[in-house]
């Protein structure tokens, strides 16, 4: 139990705890489908596709404690193997994407900012408010710069065609 | 002449009712306008012009006769990926030519009217597993897990079933997440739970309009600027009332 708080402060990647973030992710994403309502045989997909872009956000967040970069890095990773995946099974993106992106929504973030809006607190809510308008920004921009990665891919495969 | 004008009337009927399913269903507007088009096309109208909104569309074509446009109203949208998908795929079938007009619209017909979610029950143990693994993922203890998924369950199950009682969106999510507010609180209070903070954070997780905010941004860059700035507007009252929720149980404490 000791090891959940002091995890940061020591620095070293807990084997145990990393499996445990792995496991809740792929359970937690698969639940997620069965919520949107997910075709049956694309629900494990999902979840697999929210496990690999939670250990990017998980992994990134703790060697390098932005939450920022961990949040682009990781929806870029989940937007561009959706839309290969979604290519590939001839189904919407966003079966893949969707619960994959809900873990990396700054809930946590937005939560503390509103209870220090509640106890007066302006200042330091401001401050953790700006946080959460970045990150939010962040998953965005990942958006934006996967599906420019998308186009480029597009474009070369065209071309490679026409050659 | 009669003829043609009939079966112009029946493209567009099965082209609207693509689009409106998949509208209705929680898909992207893009996909909506894409859909339509292709299926105009494969139906030997090439010249097809659509503007949808996530409350409407309109739809037009120009034949070799009178320019017809028609309007649809959506009035509820919900999230079935399910629908979108298979919407998606007839679709390409039509376009590839395997699928007749009649056929299209009986098949069209029946997705529209199918019941494909999964059962009431399952939803609110998936919401519930859904909320408790979150919390372990958002650095809580295990200890929190089972008190997570009770007030994440029951969250759940109170905006469903507000939401049927009282057909404001907005509403519903405040009330839910009062509800798993003070339900954390209780949980705590009476010693089952530890954290709060991590308890109510992931609890409210299967609220949280992360659809509306990934279909939002897509629109956006796909040129959609009203559709786009109108899901994330959605997304944001959505967000506001699920901290206005738990804004009112905290200030109580």
């Amino acid at each position: 139990m000791q090891s959940y708080y002091h995890f940061y402060k020591m620095g070293a990647l807990d084997k145990v705890d990393l499996l445990a973030q792995l496991v809740t992710s792929l359970i937690g994403t698969s639940a997620f489908g069965i919520i949107f309502n997910v075709p049956k045989e694309s629900l494990i997909k999902c979840g697999l596709i929210g496990m690999g872009g939670w250990a990017v956000y998980y992994l990134l967040e703790g060697y390098t404690k932005d939450a920022v970069l961990a949040t682009i890095t990781s929806t870029i990773f989940i937007a561009v193997l959706s839309q290969e995946l979604a290519k590939f099974y001839k189904t919407p993106v966003t079966i893949f994407s969707v619960a994959g992106m809900i873990p990396l929504v700054p809930g946590g973030m937005a939560y503390d900012a509103m209870r220090n809006f509640v106890e007066n607190d302006y200042n330091t809510a401001l401050a953790i408010a700006a946080k959460v308008l970045m990150i939010a920004g962040s998953i965005a921009f990942g958006l934006v710069f996967s599906e420019v990665i998308n186009q480029i891919v597009i474009k070369m495969k065209k071309r490679k065609q026409k050659v | 002449m009669e003829k043609q004008l009939e079966q112009l009337n029946e493209i567009m009927e099965v082209c609207l009712l693509a689009g409106k399913i998949i509208l209705q269903s929680g898909g992207e507007t893009y996909r909506v306008e894409d859909t339509m088009m292709r299926i105009a096309a494969a139906f030997g109208m090439e010249n097809s012009h659509s503007y949808v909104t996530p409350t409407g569309i309109i739809f037009s074509t120009e034949g070799t006769g009178p320019v017809t446009t028609k309007l649809i109203r959506i009035s509820t949208r919900s999230t079935d990926l399910k629908k979108v998908s298979m919407v998606n795929s007839i679709s390409r079938r039509i376009a590839c030519g395997e699928v007749s007009l009649q056929e299209a619209k009986k098949l069209l017909k029946e997705i529209e009217t199918m019941n494909l979610t999964f059962p009431f029950k399952i939803q609110v143990v998936a919401a519930s597993v859904a909320d408790g693994c979150f919390m372990i993922m958002f650095n809580g203890h295990w200890i929190d897990f089972i008190p997570t998924m009770i007030s994440g369950g029951a969250g759940y199950l109170s905006f469903v079933y507000f939401h049927r009682f009282i057909p404001i969106k907005f509403f519903s999510e405040f009330l839910a997440s009062f509800i798993i507010g003070l339900l954390s609180f209780l949980l705590v209070k009476i010693g089952l739970g530890h954290q709060l903070d991590k308890i109510i954070i992931g609890s409210v997780m299967s609220l949280v309009p992360g659809l509306l905010l990934t279909n939002a941004v897509r629109d956006l860059m796909a040129g959609h600027l009203v559709s786009g700035l109108s899901k994330g507007a959605e997304a944001f009252l959505t967000a506001f009332a699920i901290g206005a929720g738990i804004a009112v149980v905290l200030s109580f404490l």
